[in-house]
């Protein structure tokens, strides 16, 4: 099982698991941020080792990765300035003081 | 939409374009009183005299007037046919295109002379009249305001130009009426005007609607070539016909107060003397009898619409004199008897007399107007007094009024040689010569009446004992001479016009003036042009009309004084007490006004009560209905929008999951 596609999905999984159980537990803005992180990286690889191990794409999977790579940076980039404009108004890292919007 | 509208180019052939000169006096005719209306409701309340501009402009108005009249009567100059001339287009919208256009021909020319020359005398009369009331210059106003709107409907060359001046003659009627409005009863009366008004006014309304539908044109000129022409070649029937006419036929019951929507007039008789004896006896009641007049050409072509127009006319007659006979109001009186004398016009309009109708209309405007006027300077000299019981024994007292009225009196009774017994011994004698002899039966039995209770009135007013309040009894004044001098050409008037208008007989100067336009209608009608023997029936109706007046003008001398001759008010009471049913009834008008009670304020108010609480209950109710079901609905649903990140986070978790499960599913089975 050392080298098959199973257990590069298995971690895959796992880390996608970990991050939106991480997305909807932690109630901090940055952590949530790194949570979606690890999500697109779970997701990455499992993108990877499909390529790898499907012949006809010939490792061309990587390309998808790379530009899932490029998306996550922009949206990392445009997040944290949200989180950071909220925070200088609010004083607070917390979202579910972020509640303004309800009403 | 306009089926047959190609038809038009011949229809105009007999009317002329305007020239300049005319085209100019007609707009200035509209545009001065207009002008003074706007001046002296702007400037008025600044003004020590407010009458100065209001008056001045009338006189010049008469002016303008008699010229075109003379231009057109006498002259001949516009070839005896119509002019008529666009000023601009008044309403341009795609196929609906009504010009803003003045039409002038004979019967025009008369009009604008009864009307201006009445208005003038009435305006003059004001200045005394009104001297001491604090808001006279809005009465000014308003009055200029009325010159308007009344010039604008006779000149009129469209029905829906003429609908909105007959719209416009309402409100200054409405206005004036209320003139007072701080008094709780001239403030209802103007409103009972207004709301009976509208009554006719939507059948006059749905009557243009339905000629613009079926010719395409609200002019006069096509309309009453093209209308006679669709029946003709039978593009419509003859029942729309009938239908078009009765339509028109109702806004002239409602602004001419023609049983049943006659109750508003007598409570007109709320607004100041002056406007009753102008808009309420001389003028704006004569508008429904130039709309059937200006409309011959189509109602000669719907006899039954004549007959039903014949049959209300005497009804409204015979009707109004019975109330006229008992009322004790001086002004009520006289509101009755104008009534009845406009019901002797449409009757006279739907027996096929239309000169004698416009005949009477001219004698009627001027001698109903004298007496209006009188009775005006009667109540100003007995310290504003309406109730003739509180009279009497005047006439030494107030000579030049009394003679005046005197006058006015033995003219409206059809005394010769006065102008009222001409123009009712016309209508009288068209309506028998005819073959409506049953008209001539009520109208003779109408003329009696009318002889009786106006010289009730005199005896009451002027001769018999004085039962005028002692306090009131010294201050007893001949009026001023603004207000005398008005009654004084008005009674000389009332002498001449007759013997003008009616002379000769058989070959009068107003059937010459007239028949140019009436010509075609008669043809229509198949009106046979009766000829006229002074030493044969002519003579003998004339006489008979003439003995009948005055056993009724007798009559009333015996009873209520002339002169010398006492009044015996024993025998009145008496007379009274035998048919104490008949003279209640009377009194009460027959009850009308109670009847309109239950029937509009009490029914009615059940009915419209009923409609309100569907309205508020279910209507209003399934509105509010949805509403709130809505409303409920989102407060509901709101409690799942949260605002915290997280939910929706789970939301679309959830969501991704179903989906995932729900592809393995659909795609492993």
């Amino acid at each position: 099982m050392s080298h098959s596609l199973d257990a590069y999905l298995v971690l895959a999984s796992l880390m996608f698991a970990i991050g939106s159980f991480g997305f909807l537990a932690r109630r901090n803005a940055i952590a949530m941020l790194m949570c979606v992180e690890i999500m697109l990286n779970g997701v990455n690889l499992a993108i990877v080792a499909f390529g790898m191990f499907t012949p006809a794409l010939q490792g061309a999977g990587q390309v998808i990765a790379l530009f899932v790579m490029a998306v996550a940076a922009g949206e990392a980039t445009v997040g944290l300035a949200i989180v950071i404009a909220i925070y200088r108004n609010r004083r607070t890292p917390l979202v579910d003081e972020y509640a303004s919007m309800r009403e | 939409m306009p089926t047959f509208f190609s038809a038009a180019p011949e229809a105009t052939a007999t009317v002329a374009q305007a020239g300049s000169t005319e085209q100019l006096l007609m707009l200035l005719l509209l545009v001065l009183p207009m002008a003074g209306f706007l001046l002296t409701a702007v400037l008025g309340r600044r003004m020590a005299t407010p009458w100065i501009i209001a008056v001045p402009t009338i006189v010049l108005v008469w002016a303008i007037a008699s010229y075109l009249a003379f231009q057109a009567l006498v002259q001949g100059a516009f070839g005896n046919e119509a002019i008529t001339f666009t000023a601009y287009k008044w309403i341009p919208a795609g196929h609906f295109e009504i010009p803003f256009n003045l039409f002038l021909d004979n019967l025009t020319a008369v009009m604008l002379l009864v009307v201006t020359t009445i208005g003038m005398l009435v305006h003059i009369y004001s200045i005394g009249y009104m001297a001491h009331d604090a808001s006279r210059w809005r009465f000014f106003a308003y009055l200029n305001l009325f010159m308007f709107s009344m010039l604008l409907l006779v000149l009129a060359g469209n029905y829906l130009l003429m609908f909105a001046a007959w719209e416009l003659v309402g409100l200054s009627s409405y206005l004036l009426i209320g003139f007072w409005f701080y008094k709780r009863s001239a403030a209802l009366a103007s409103k009972k005007a207004f709301l009976v008004n509208r009554v006719g006014d939507v059948g006059f309304a749905l009557g243009i609607m339905a000629i613009w539908t079926t010719v395409g044109t609200l002019n006069f000129e096509q309309v009453f070539t093209l209308l006679p022409e669709a029946l003709r070649v039978g593009d419509i029937q003859q029942w729309m016909m009938v239908g078009i006419c009765l339509l028109l036929f109702c806004g002239a019951m409602g602004k001419s107060a023609q049983f049943p929507l006659h109750v508003w007039l007598p409570d007109a008789m709320e607004g100041p003397t002056p406007v009753s004896a102008l808009i309420h006896a001389a003028t704006m009641v004569n508008a429904g009898v130039y709309l059937v007049a200006r409309s011959s050409p189509l109602f000669s072509h719907a006899p039954e619409a004549l007959i039903l127009v014949a049959a209300v006319g005497i009804f409204t007659a015979i009707f109004a004199a019975s109330i006229a006979l008992t009322q004790k109001d001086i002004k009520r009186v006289l509101a009755y008897s104008t009534l009845s004398q406009l019901g002797y016009m449409f009757a006279a309009l739907g027996v096929g007399a239309w000169t004698a109708a416009i005949f009477h209309l001219m004698t009627h405007g001027i001698f109903k107007g004298l007496l209006f006027l009188g009775s005006g300077s009667v109540i100003h000299g007995v310290h504003e007094e309406q109730d003739m019981d509180k009279m009497g024994n005047l006439h030494k007292k107030m000579p030049i009024t009394h003679w005046t009225m005197l006058i006015g009196a033995l003219a409206i009774s059809g005394i010769p040689p006065l102008a009222g017994f001409f123009s009712k011994d016309e209508v009288l004698g068209e309506a028998f010569k005819l073959g409506f002899q049953w008209v001539w039966l009520i109208g003779l039995v109408v003329a009696a009446m009318t002889a009786f209770y106006m010289f009730r009135l005199m005896g009451k007013t002027f001769y018999g004992e004085s039962h005028v309040d002692p306090a009131v009894e010294p201050k007893i004044h001949e009026s001023p001479r603004s207000m005398t001098v008005p009654l004084i050409l008005l009674a000389g008037l009332s002498i001449v016009a007759g013997m003008i208008l009616g002379l000769p007989f058989g070959d009068s100067t107003i059937s010459r003036w007239l028949e140019p336009v009436f010509h075609p209608a008669m043809e229509a009608a198949g009106v046979q042009e009766t000829t006229y023997s002074l030493f044969g029936v002519d003579g003998v109706l004339i006489l008979l009309s003439v003995a009948v007046a005055t056993i009724g003008m007798i009559l009333a001398w015996r009873l209520f004084g002339f002169f010398r001759e006492k009044s015996h008010l024993d025998k009145v009471r008496e007379l009274t007490a035998k048919a104490p049913r008949l003279y209640l009834g009377s009194f009460r008008k027959w009850y009308f006004d109670e009847l309109n009670d239950l029937l509009f304020v009490r029914f009615g108010g059940v009915v419209a009560n009923g409609a309100a609480w569907f309205d508020v209950h279910i209507i209003d109710g399934a509105v509010n209905g949805v509403a709130s079901v809505t409303q409920k609905a989102g407060d509901e649903i709101r409690q799942t929008q949260t605002g915290r990140v997280q939910n929706y986070a789970l939301g679309i978790a959830a969501g991704l999951i179903a989906i995932a499960v729900s592809i393995i599913f659909l795609t492993t089975r």
